[in-house]
């Protein structure tokens, strides 16, 4: 069963390392919009130092949007998802393995950048810390929810405009701890509660998002 | 018939939307024979392929191996079952032998690398091995994926169309993995529209949808 799911994971990530611009889009969309905010606002610290975790958080989950219409896709179209849907090990464990691929190839790159974008909104070091944390415990939620919404959407057409509307609303709950956490320590309030939550939401996810992901793979292949 | 059925059918009915493309279907196969199903374009041929795979669910009725629903039997079913559908199942950034090894992994069974090349060879992409599916001819990547099916090691065999885009070699080829399958003591369920030379092998035929438009 581990060697199933790691089998999911390692091929996901030699596919993305043989087509690097197609996932490097996301990554470069998370950086420029962020990076859009300071230079539109002017050097006005107290007021970016605002704004930081909110924009952060909302050009996560844009970038999130931006790489999931094809977790799936790719899959489908040349018929390795159906393969892969008739092995003997249960989907979902594909599914698992398909959204924790995603985050290694869409989050892990945003938590090594998020730190220099933190400084462009003069963010304090204990400040950016938090930031990396709730990234850390919210960009695999986006991933676990996203393969979700990518499965249900699997085949249709306008299918990247049906998931953002679909998605966008689950991903408020992590949007709000996320970006919340960092507001309340800039605030001087500890980023605990904030986080804790955040946590609960991650591990809800993990246990329940992949089920859902599976049931709607089996159905966009009836 | 001596030996019993393996993979059975039950009255099984299948729709498509609220069109009904075939009902009350029965049929029984055991080891060493294949099924033949014949019918016209849009007929529903596919359908009861995926059907049998488990893929898709019946209207009505029920795919029995071994004599018990696929449904409840899903795992060793699908240990058992190999399928080649109208895609590939090819991911084309990847080289023939990475595609098997990955089909390996992913079927749950240890990669025989050797076996592997050996397949490929027989199937005469020798000089392909190292090259990434994407430069393949739409008969080479068909030939990949049957690379894939002989590896796979399976013993009921469901194959949709699988002469698509190959040679008169290609077809030739087919026939005698075919026929070392079937006399190994496999099944097969297949389509076809070509003709098939199997003598020597147990050929059931069954006919999808109504004869006349077929």
């Amino acid at each position: 069963m581990l060697g199933f799911l790691l089998t999911v994971i390692r091929r996901d990530l030699l596919l993305a390392a043989r087509r690097r611009g197609d996932w490097l889009t996301a990554q470069f969309f998370f950086v420029m919009v962020v990076s859009l905010f300071p230079l539109g606002i002017g050097p006005e610290p107290e007021l970016l130092k605002r704004i930081a975790p909110g924009v952060v958080w909302v050009a996560a989950t844009l970038a999130s949007l931006l790489s999931l219409p094809r977790l799936f896709a790719d899959d489908h179209r040349d018929g390795s998802l159906e393969q892969m849907l008739l092995s003997p090990e249960p989907a979902v464990l594909l599914a698992l393995g398909k959204a924790v691929a995603h985050w290694l190839i869409y989050g892990i790159p945003l938590l090594i950048v998020a730190p220099v974008l933190g400084i462009q909104f003069a963010l304090p070091a204990e400040a950016i810390g938090v930031l990396v944390l709730s990234l850390a415990l919210g960009t695999p939620i986006l991933s676990l929810l996203g393969a979700v919404g990518a499965a249900l959407t699997l085949g249709l057409r306008g299918g990247g405009v049906l998931l953002t509307l679909l998605i966008l609303p689950l991903y408020v709950p992590a949007l709000i701890f996320g970006a919340g956490a960092v507001d309340a320590m800039l605030a001087g309030t500890g980023a605990e509660a904030n986080l804790s939550l955040l946590g609960a939401f991650f591990v809800l996810s993990l246990i329940v998002a992949p089920w859902i992901s599976a049931a709607a793979l089996r159905v966009s292949m009836e | 018939m001596d030996s019993p059925p393996v993979l059975s059918a039950h009255d099984l009915a299948c729709a498509r939307g609220d069109r009904s493309l075939f009902v009350g279907m029965h049929f029984a196969l055991a080891a060493g024979e294949l099924l033949m199903v014949q019918g016209g374009n849009g007929q529903g041929k596919t359908s009861l392929l995926r059907l049998l795979t488990g893929l898709s669910s019946p209207a009505a009725g029920e795919v029995q191996w071994r004599g018990r629903a696929i449904g409840q039997t899903r795992e060793t079913f699908h240990r058992d079952m190999a399928y080649l559908g109208h895609a590939n199942g090819i991911k084309e950034d990847l080289t023939p032998v990475e595609n098997l090894r990955f089909q390996a992994g992913l079927s749950g069974h240890a990669f025989d690398e050797p076996l592997a090349e050996s397949t490929l060879r027989k199937l005469g992409l020798a000089r392909c091995l190292d090259l990434p599916a994407r430069v393949l001819s739409f008969g080479q990547r068909r030939r990949v994926a049957l690379a894939g099916l002989l590896t796979a090691g399976a013993l009921l065999w469901i194959l949709d169309e699988p002469l698509t885009g190959l040679d008169v070699h290609g077809v030739a080829l087919v026939e005698s993995i075919l026929r070392d399958h079937l006399n190994r003591g496999g099944l097969v369920v297949m389509t076809t529209h070509q003709a098939l030379t199997l003598d020597g092998v147990a050929v059931r035929t069954l006919q999808v949808g109504r004869q006349e438009d077929a």
